[in-house]
């Protein structure tokens, strides 16, 4: 089968980290992934079952994987050689559609009794990662077992799977799983005022879980580009500016004094950062106010931050991580109701992943949104 | 004899046509048979022994007023208020009229024995002024005589405890102003009346007054109903100061006022800076040539550089006329004589204005004309320089010419930018603005701050601007901005344009190819009486 493969190639990973800091997404081109034929992921055991991928998304955590800028963090939880690609939507040998939840659990990974989290349902906290009977992974599509989206056949433990409503579009379902990580963000906010910083897939996607769960709530966004801008304002966003221009809004919409370095005195009860870098985790620090939550919902990696602010004012800094199974139900029902296919804006086959990746890292400079492959016209894919 | 202002029709022969832009200059070539040129009269004869003028207008005043020094009293509360750094424009060369009669108003105080006086810069929401503006306007006599022990000083409109609430007007408007200038005997408003807009109650009532007072006549709907605001009879901007006046009356307020012209000689008679002032077909090889350097040079130059260039310039305005004693009265002889300088008779309407904007306005002295104050000063004060109709019809196109730079001075204009980048973003239409964001900006505190403590306009400021607009606004069918950055010119609503040429082919889409074209070469200024 076709499959693209993420393996451990130290110099081609050093090339993919140089490349990939010229220019987002070139990584693809010189670096470790490869466009493979494989054989395909054994079944681990009982409850498990083949998958067949429609679409899969990139993520930005897929892109910092190809680029070589993600964090060691991840070495112990993920297993070489992997198949990336963790938002899909696929179907199963009966034809019917689902879309994965990734995350690896206990039942997944057959340990038993499930460690605390898993057992109360939050997923996304298990205690026993990197351990069990499959190989390590934080979830599919970083775990050389299961195999990931970006190939056309994967395996998912049958709790990982979600029915996807007849009504709801392949290019819709495949932004069921970054909605659902929207979803796990807004629960976690709770402020009556709040700045979404970013507005790539996540960060519109979590403006729009935001308006859903906290439908008075004041809603301050950040947009770089003219189509980012629209989206976020109609998506729920109250007040959508330039990166630039934050500090300022804030400051006006919440009557803070401003020192002579610009710093404010006050600020927002919180912030959400949909971006994870340096910058934007310095800006959320900035605007937020003492005793504020900033919530790191992109995915941050190692960066340099001055937490001065966050020790004189008190700001708790959380991360919001994946989801808990029912923030899928919601997921469902969002990208139902505000047709969020949409901000699928383009898909490439397999074999043209070098592209698909490049355009993916400057998706907002291109006026596009979200970028995905698409398995459906595979040729190998129906011999598997 | 100075030479009126009168309209030139263009034809084959006329040579292109000045149009200021910014910091820099251009020259257009108007299409001939169907362009005119609306020019401002040369300058009228300054007053040769000023300060003589001034002690026989203090010993002779207008309407039911005493001579200044009957109305001086030992022991009594005297208070000068005098205009701030918005006028005049560009700022005159010493001595500064505001310091020749405050020195003369002084001389009789100081000869009647009046030992508590106070001088007030009124300058209402403006940025307050510093040491060496204040010193440019009352004179270094005066200022070292009064700032050090406290007794010349910036109005503070934010100021609380030294307001005083004196009453509403019929129509329910408060009235407003500074504490000590109210509880004082007299007060002697010194005033410089550049346009017509300028002076009479609106010296005081607005000068020395509060947003409390204020946003009863700077608002979206008084600024409609002013047709024009430079025509007073036909203003309501200045009815409801005249009402506030009479509330200052009733009160017991007495207003001694003072008011002065100037003549139209902007740019000097010599140097390079005197060819803006001439009519392009009298520009001598000579004129041409200094044209021709100057343009290049300041396009040569860092913006910073040409800025301070142009913020040096000071003008070598005569004055024309002195007037004191009672407010209305000294007011109508007072704007006569403006008149005799600026108003030129214009037959019909136009379909399409031009305009090319100079590097300032009232509200940038020393500093940055922002497309707030753009706007502000193409749909607001040039744009009203009219009596009786607009120049341009309605859903006329209007063209200005200027960089329109998406800069902001952080230090005077600070509100400016949040209202540019959010209030803008979200809606140009001045009712909404009015609506949805004045009384945030009007009541933050750290704009309050910054307007009290440092030389910030007051937080409402770019709302007055937008709406001194309004009326233009609503009037034009299109807006185009020629040569200004295209982000600005889209941000403040309008079309951009590179070229004069392009900015006429898309005005085409509004009133067709053959409209009427009218240039208004202001400055020096020149206002039309459209009939």
């Amino acid at each position: 089968m076709k499959a693209l493969v993420f393996s451990r190639k130290p110099a081609k990973f050093a090339a993919a980290m140089l490349a990939g800091r010229l220019s987002p997404g070139s990584g693809a081109r010189v670096g470790p992934l490869a466009l493979r034929d494989i054989d395909p992921p054994e079944l681990p055991g009982p409850g498990w079952v083949r998958v067949r991928p429609r679409l899969s998304g990139i993520c930005g955590s897929d892109l910092a994987i190809v680029d070589g800028t993600s964090s060691r963090w991840f070495e112990p939880i993920v297993s070489f050689p992997f198949t990336p690609g963790h938002e899909v939507v696929g179907e199963l040998d009966d034809g019917s559609r689902v879309a994965i939840v990734p995350v690896l659990s206990c039942v997944a990974r057959d340990i038993s009794p499930a460690c605390t989290p898993c057992a109360e349902g939050r997923i996304n906290h298990c205690e026993r990662i990197g351990f069990g009977n499959l190989e390590p992974g934080l979830q599919c599509g970083f775990c050389e077992s299961t195999g990931g989206g970006w190939s056309t056949l994967m395996v998912a433990h049958e709790q990982q799977l979600v029915t996807v409503p007849t009504q709801i579009s392949d290019e819709a379902a495949v932004l069921i799983e970054p909605t659902a990580c929207a979803v796990h963000a807004a629960s976690q906010v709770r402020a009556p005022r709040v700045a979404v910083i970013g507005a790539g897939t996540l960060g519109l996607l979590t403006i729009a879980a935001l308006r859903h769960t906290h439908p008075t709530i004041e809603l301050i966004a950040t947009a770089k580009h003219p189509h980012q801008r629209a989206l976020a304002a109609e998506l729920g966003a109250d007040h959508v500016v330039a990166p630039t221009e934050l500090e300022r809004a804030v400051r006006a919409r919440t009557g803070s004094m401003r020192l002579d370095s610009g710093q404010l005195t006050g600020g927002l009860p919180a912030v959400v950062d949909c971006v994870g870098s340096h910058e934007s985790i310095a800006q959320a620090l900035r605007i937020a106010a003492p005793g504020a939550t900033v919530h790191a919902v992109g995915m941050p990696g190692v960066t340099t931050v001055d937490l001065t602010p966050l020790w004189q004012r008190e700001v708790a800094l959380r991360g919001a991580y994946a989801y808990e199974r029912d923030d899928f139900d919601t997921a469902i029902d969002l990208v139902d109701s505000l047709d969020l296919g949409r901000l699928v804006s383009a898909t490439y086959p397999l074999r043209h992943f070098v592209d698909a990746v490049a355009h993916a890292a400057s998706a907002g400079a291109r006026g596009a949104v979200k970028i995905a492959f698409d398995l459906r016209s595979e040729k190998e894919r129906e011999s598997i | 004899m100075p030479r009126p202002g009168f309209v030139l029709e263009v034809d084959r022969s006329t040579p292109p046509i000045l149009f200021h832009h910014g910091e820099s200059l251009r020259l257009e070539k108007l299409p001939a048979g169907r362009s005119r040129v609306l020019y401002p009269g040369e300058p009228l004869a300054a007053l040769e022994d000023v300060d003589g003028e001034i002690r026989q207008a203090l010993d002779n005043p207008l309407g039911d007023s005493q001579p200044l020094r009957a109305l001086l009293k030992p022991g009594m509360k005297l208070t000068i208020a005098f205009d701030d750094i918005s006028l005049p424009l560009p700022p005159m060369r010493r001595p500064d009229v505001r310091q020749r009669v405050i020195e003369a108003v002084l001389d009789l105080a100081a000869a009647a024995g009046v030992d508590d006086v106070h001088l007030i810069a009124a300058l209402a929401l403006h940025r307050r002024m510093t040491e060496a503006e204040l010193r440019h306007a009352v004179g270094d006599r005066v200022y070292d005589a009064f700032a050090p022990q406290g007794h010349l000083y910036n109005h503070d409109a934010e100021d609380v405890d030294n307001l005083a609430f004196l009453g509403t007007t019929r129509h329910g408007e408060e009235v407003e102003i500074n504490k000590r200038a109210a509880d004082s005997d007299l007060i002697v408003y010194v005033n410089i009346n550049l346009v017509s807009m300028d002076g009479g109650w609106k010296s005081t009532a607005t000068g020395l007054s509060s947003y409390r007072s204020l946003r009863h006549h700077h608002n979206v709907k008084t600024m409609q109903q002013s047709r024009s605001f430079m025509d007073r009879h036909a203003s309501e901007l200045h009815s409801s100061n005249w009402r506030m006046g009479e509330v200052l009356r009733d009160a017991g307020v007495k207003v001694f006022q003072i008011e002065t012209t100037l003549n139209n000689d902007t740019f000097g008679t010599s140097g390079p800076m005197s060819v803006l002032q001439k009519r392009e077909w009298e520009w001598t090889a000579r004129d041409r040539a200094t044209f021709v350097g100057m343009k290049a040079g300041l396009d040569r130059m860092p913006i910073g550089v040409r800025r301070k260039i142009f913020n040096s310039w000071k003008a070598p305005y005569g004055v024309t006329s002195v007037q004191a004693g009672e407010v209305e009265a000294v007011h109508e002889v007072t704007t006569a004589n403006v008149f005799k300088q600026q108003l030129v008779a214009v037959e019909g309407q136009t379909d399409i204005l031009t305009m090319g904007l100079p590097y300032i306005c009232p509200y940038n002295v020393n500093s940055v004309m922002n497309p707030i104050l753009v706007m502000c000063l193409g749909l607001g004060y040039f744009f009203n320089m009219y009596r009786g109709k607009p120049l341009v019809r309605e859903g006329g196109v209007l063209i200005m010419s200027h960089p329109t730079p998406w800069e902001f001075n952080p230090v005077h204009h600070p509100s400016y930018i949040d209202f540019f980048e959010h209030v803008l973003a979200d809606t140009t239409d001045p009712l909404e603005i009015e609506a949805r964001y004045e009384k945030q900006y009007a009541e933050d505190e750290w704009y309050r701050h910054l307007y009290r403590t440092s030389y910030a306009y007051h937080g409402v400021h770019p709302f007055y601007m937008w709406y001194w607009g309004c009326h233009g606004l609503s009037h034009m069918g299109k807006v185009i901005i020629v040569g200004g950055d295209p982000r600005s010119v889209r941000r403040l609503g309008f079309t951009p344009a590179s070229t004069l040429n392009d900015a006429l082919e898309m005005a085409s889409d509004v009133v067709g190819r053959d409209a009427s074209i009218t240039h208004l070469h202001n400055p020096p200024i020149v206002m039309a009486d459209v009939t």
